[in-house]
Formats: C-alpha cells, sequence, structure tokens
C-alpha cells in the first residue's frame, strides 16, 4: 500500500513534466503564426549565424539565433513542430488501426488467420525499419501523406504482436467462455469482450508510437526525403545543423533538445499510461 | 526461415516496382531517341512483365547474381561484399560495447541493490533507452566531436593513411598485421556511430541482467557461497552470474537485428562508408537492383542472426538439451 503511493508519487511529476512540455510543444505548433517571433523562411544574409541571446552578438527578437540563412531559429523549430505533431498523430492512429486490428483478430480467432498474419509479421520485421521507411517514401514519392503512410505501413507489426498476445490470453479466460455460453457470437465477443480489456495497451503503444513516428519524420526529413524542403522540419534543420556544426552548434543543438523532450515526454506517458491501467502494477 | 526470405524478396520488388519514377529516364543523356530507350530497357529486362522480371531476378540471386547497380555500373554483389564488412565490423563492436557496459551497469547495480547507486542505474538505463540511436549520434557529435573534439565523427579511416589491407575487414585485418596506428583511427572513427548504437542496448542488457541477477542472488546455493566467505562481487562473477545470463543472452540476439537496422541512419550520420549508407543513396538514386540487394542482404543477415539465437538457446539451456 504504502509502496503503491510511493510509486505514484514518484511517476506524478515526471507525469506532469512529460504532459507539460508536449502541451506547450503543441500549443505553440497549433498558433505558430502567433507565437513565433519571426517568419520562418524568411533569410537575411546580414543576420547569419547569429548566436543565442545569451552570447555576445545576438540580435533581439532572435532568441535561439539564426542558420546560415540568417532565418530565425526558435521560429523554425515552432513551425517544425507542425509536421511532427501531424506525423505523429496521424501515422500513430493509422498504425494503431491496421495493428490492433489485425493483432485482434490474429490471437482472439486464432488458426489460419493467424498463421497468415504472424508469417506476414515474420517477413515485416527482418526489413531494416528505417531502410524500409526511406525506401517507401521514395516510391511514395516525397510529401506529408506519404510520410505518413509509409510509417503506418512499417509500425503496424508493434501493435500487432502485442495486441495479439493480449487477446490470446485474454481468449482463453473463463468470462470468454461464459461470454459464448451465454449466445455471444464470436465477432461480438472479439469486440465487446476482448477489445476493452486490450484498450489499455492499444492506449499506451499509442504514445510509444507518436514518440517514434517523431523520430522517423526526423530521420526522413534529415535525408531529405520528407516533406517538400521550403517548409522547416525538425530533421531539416538538424541536416543543417549537422553541416554548420563547427560554425554555428545551436542550429543543431536546439532542434535536438527539442526532439529529445518530445520523444521522452511520449515514452514518460506511455508508461504512466500502462501503470495506470494495469491492474497487476497498479 | 525460406518463406520469411521469400516473403521479403517479393516485397521489395513489389514496392519498388510501383515507383513512379524512371531509373532509366535518369540514366540517359537529353536528346535520347525512344530506339535508344528501348534498347536500355531491354538491357536492364524492364521490358517484360512484372512476375517475369521477379522470377529471372530471382533465379540470378539464387546463383548469386544480383544484377548491375544502374548508378555505380558496377556488380551488386560486389559492391555489397565491398561495404558489408565495414557495417559488421561497426554492428559487433556496438555489441560489445553494449554487453560491456550494460553488463557492469547491471552487476555493479547487484551488487549496491537498494542505493542510490542502483537508483542511479536505473534512471540512467531508463534515458538510455528511450532516445533511439539517431539521437544519441547526434549528442555524442556535440559532447566529443565538438564540444570535446576527442573523437572522428566522420568517414571509416582517415584518407591519408595506406591501407595494404587485402580484405574489408579492416579493423580485423589491422590487429592481425599488428598496424596498430591504423586500428587506433580506424577506433577512433568507430567510438562514436558504435556508442550511438550501444546504449539503448546496453539499458536493456542492464535492466534484464540485473532483474535475473537479483532473483538469482536470494537463491540457497549463493548464500552458501556468501557463508563461505566470498565478497559479494565474487559471488555475482563466480555463482549468480551464469544462471543468470540465460534471458539476457537471448534477447541480446534479437536485439542484435536491432541493432543492425539502426546502423542504415547511424553509417549515414557520421558518414560511415557502410552499406547503410550505401543503401540511402542507392534509394535516393532510384538504384532499384542496388536497393533490392541490400535490403535482401539485410534480412538474410537477420534471419541468420535469429536462427543462431535459437540454436544458442537450445544449447545452453539445459532443459531443452534433451528435447
Amino acid at each position: 500500500m504504502d509502496e503503491g503511493r510511493a510509486r505514484r508519487r514518484g511517476v506524478s511529476p515526471r507525469l506532469w513534466l512529460a504532459g507539460g512540455w508536449l502541451l506547450i510543444a503543441l500549443l505553440a505548433a497549433i498558433f505558430a503564426p502567433l507565437v513565433a517571433p519571426q517568419d520562418p523562411l524568411a533569410q537575411d544574409l546580414m543576420l547569419e549565424r547569429l548566436p543565442p541571446f545569451w552570447i555576445d552578438g545576438a540580435e533581439p527578437g532572435y532568441w535561439l539565433g539564426t542558420d546560415s540563412l540568417g532565418r530565425d531559429l526558435l521560429s523554425r523549430l515552432i513551425f517544425g513542430g507542425r509536421i511532427a505533431f501531424i506525423v505523429a498523430f496521424a501515422a500513430a492512429f493509422a498504425a494503431c488501426l491496421v495493428g490492433s486490428t489485425l493483432g485482434l483478430i490474429a490471437g482472439y480467432f486464432g488458426g489460419w488467420a493467424d498463421r497468415i498474419i504472424s508469417r506476414i509479421v515474420d517477413v515485416w520485421m527482418a526489413f531494416p525499419p528505417v531502410l524500409f521507411a526511406i525506401l517507401l517514401v521514395a516510391v511514395l514519392g516525397t510529401g506529408l501523406s506519404s510520410v505518413i503512410l509509409a510509417i503506418a505501413i512499417i509500425d503496424w507489426t508493434r501493435f500487432c504482436r502485442v495486441i495479439r498476445a493480449e487477446a490470446m490470453g485474454q481468449s482463453r479466460m473463463d468470462y470468454i467462455e461464459n461470454a459464448r455460453i451465454a449466445g455471444y457470437g464470436r465477432i461480438g465477443i472479439m469486440l465487446r469482450e476482448v477489445l476493452p480489456n486490450v484498450v489499455p495497451s492499444i492506449v499506451a503503444l499509442l504514445s510509444l508510437e507518436m514518440g517514434i513516428a517523431v523520430i522517423v519524420e526526423a530521420i526522413l526529413s534529415f535525408v531529405n526525403l520528407s516533406i517538400s524542403t521550403d517548409d522547416p522540419t525538425w530533421g531539416g534543420i538538424i541536416a543543417e545543423g549537422r553541416l554548420s556544426i563547427h560554425q554555428a552548434w545551436w542550429v543543431l543543438v536546439f532542434p535536438l533538445i527539442t526532439l529529445i523532450l518530445t520523444v521522452l515526454s511520449f515514452s514518460q506517458f506511455g508508461e504512466a499510461l500502462k501503470a495506470r491501467f494495469d491492474p497487476v502494477l497498479r | 526461415m525460406l518463406i520469411t526470405l521469400f516473403g521479403v524478396a517479393v516485397v521489395v520488388f513489389v514496392v519498388i516496382r510501383v515507383a513512379p519514377g524512371d531509373p532509366i529516364a535518369m540514366m540517359l543523356p537529353p536528346g535520347a531517341t525512344d530506339a535508344d530507350i528501348a534498347r536500355l530497357r531491354g538491357l536492364y529486362g524492364l521490358d517484360k512483365t512484372i512476375v517475369q522480371q521477379f522470377f529471372i531476378w530471382l533465379s540470378g540471386v539464387l546463383q548469386g547474381n544480383f544484377g548491375t547497380s544502374i548508378s555505380l555500373r558496377q556488380d551488386v554483389l560486389g559492391l555489397v561484399f565491398n561495404r558489408l564488412p565495414a557495417t559488421l565490423e561497426l554492428a559487433v563492436t556496438a555489441l560489445l560495447m553494449a554487453v560491456a557496459i550494460g553488463g557492469t551497469a547491471a552487476i555493479l547495480g547487484a551488487r549496491e541493490r537498494g542505493t542510490a547507486v542502483e537508483a542511479g542505474i536505473d534512471i540512467a538505463s531508463g534515458t538510455a533507452l528511450s532516445i533511439p540511436d539517431f539521437l544519441w549520434g547526434l549528442v555524442l557529435i556535440l559532447l566529443f566531436g565538438v564540444l570535446i573534439p576527442v573523437f572522428d565523427i566522420s568517414g571509416r579511416v582517415s584518407p591519408q593513411l595506406d591501407l595494404p589491407f587485402v580484405t574489408q575487414f579492416y579493423l580485423f585485418e589491422s590487429i592481425l598485421r599488428l598496424r596498430f596506428d591504423v586500428t587506433r583511427d580506424l577506433m577512433s572513427h568507430m567510438v562514436l556511430p558504435a556508442l550511438a548504437l550501444a546504449l539503448p542496448l546496453a539499458a536493456i542488457i542492464s535492466q534484464l541482467l540485473k532483474m535475473s541477477l537479483k532473483e538469482v542472488i536470494t537463491l540457497d546455493y549463493v548464500t552458501l557461497a556468501r557463508v563461505k566467505g566470498f565478497s559479494e562481487t565474487q559471488v555475482i562473477l563466480r555463482e549468480a552470474l551464469k544462471n543468470a545470463a540465460l534471458p539476457t543472452l537471448t534477447l541480446v540476439g534479437v536485439q542484435f537485428t536491432f541493432l543492425i537496422g539502426g546502423t542504415v541512419i547511424v553509417e549515414r550520420l557520421f558518414s560511415y562508408e557502410g552499406l547503410g549508407n550505401m543503401a540511402i543513396d542507392a534509394v535516393i538514386n532510384r538504384d532499384l537492383p542496388l536497393i533490392q540487394g541490400i535490403v535482401l542482404v539485410f534480412a538474410l543477415l537477420f534471419v541468420l542472426i535469429n536462427l543462431s539465437v535459437d540454436m544458442m538457446y537450445a544449447l545452453l539451456n539445459p532443459r531443452l538439451r534433451h528435447g
């Protein structure tokens, strides 16, 4: 009892920090045109490679400095958040929908449905995911929907594997047998009895997947295969920062911090949700 | 296993053939005639149906003929074998680092269980695990390439060094030939990318191994060793470790495939001349035969690792030995 309380107290601040960061980043992204101090695309060669505000030579209004084309870094990060969050939500939901559905079918029905789905998962797992993502975007053509589609096509297996195992465990429980005796159909049992019991896992995975999607989008834009090159993306800013690392370290440091905080927050959020829903851990 | 590989081959082939871009169009100079285009399409077999193309390609692959790279105009298998050693050396170095770091952390955490040291190890491994290799690579570039520039952050080996090597396993061969100047240079290039790949895996190893160690430590035979007067470190290393290591070992095998998958972007990040870096170039250049070859080699590697993990597990687990 005491231990449980202590654990909950230990989780809380982390959950608050994670949620707080995600909320701030999300709001900044949504209201980017109002929040961003500068136009993220405006180039000014007089202002190139300005350092962040606490270093001599900084210019007021350019809080985090500028890149090699004189574009304001903070504004680019804020606008880059738009792409990151759209990809995070859309790709994670799409992957979740496909993966959870197939996982539920494989785990509950078993038999040849399970064998076929598991075989496809095996094939999918034999691909290096980053290479697969780059390949898919190259094939689908760059653009927001291609990036989202590529991530969903690759990462549905994460949901499928976990949900299959959980649905399999659930379908052996007594209450499923009772529902069958009570006259429910198989699909009815799957949706009404099994699904609600695997929802906690789905929610936790969803949060983790959003963090993964943010990273994959950053990797794709790092190799210049994400959306069109004009709109700022976190990965694109990192690629610029990697090139000018010896002249302007801040162009790499700030997007990196932003990405790390976002990814950590999504995973902390996911773990906290899992702990909250999981009756064994609770 | 063969079905999985066949599935991979089919998926790669289908994915690539629905690509809208035309690789032939990119090869030709402006002003090429239709006859030129047709001849080139015939040369690369692009004028046949998709199913025909697939089986022509597959029968070639089974005979060791992966086709010719469109962008580099060289034999795909030769290109892949030229780069594969660099990636393998990187991946194995990363694996060894992960085992060393994770193992040390686990042993230390188990010895100091219940103290602030263990709590610190838990926080460190939690963080290491949540941050993917791509971001670790960037963090390491900033820390040890720029802030304290002690390691190289791009390439595999300094270009001014002469390399009289016959294989592409530079690291291995430099040690065999006692060319330690080359070894040092190679390691200086390899430390950071390998560490970036190793950290998430080290975290997993430390968490799982510590958990099993803490379970084993409470068993009677370990208590007996303690009563005999062994120190806690000796007890862990001599008695507990070999019984606690099995679950970790199988997990490491599976995670090793994820680590190899990570080399693709980490090699890019550090301009390391391995297979993954070449793969990204191949995708950007729409070099279909090369992409197919590389993806298939990666898939083969994954399948082989999983297979050897299964075999190792059967070998090491006494309960399965007679099964």
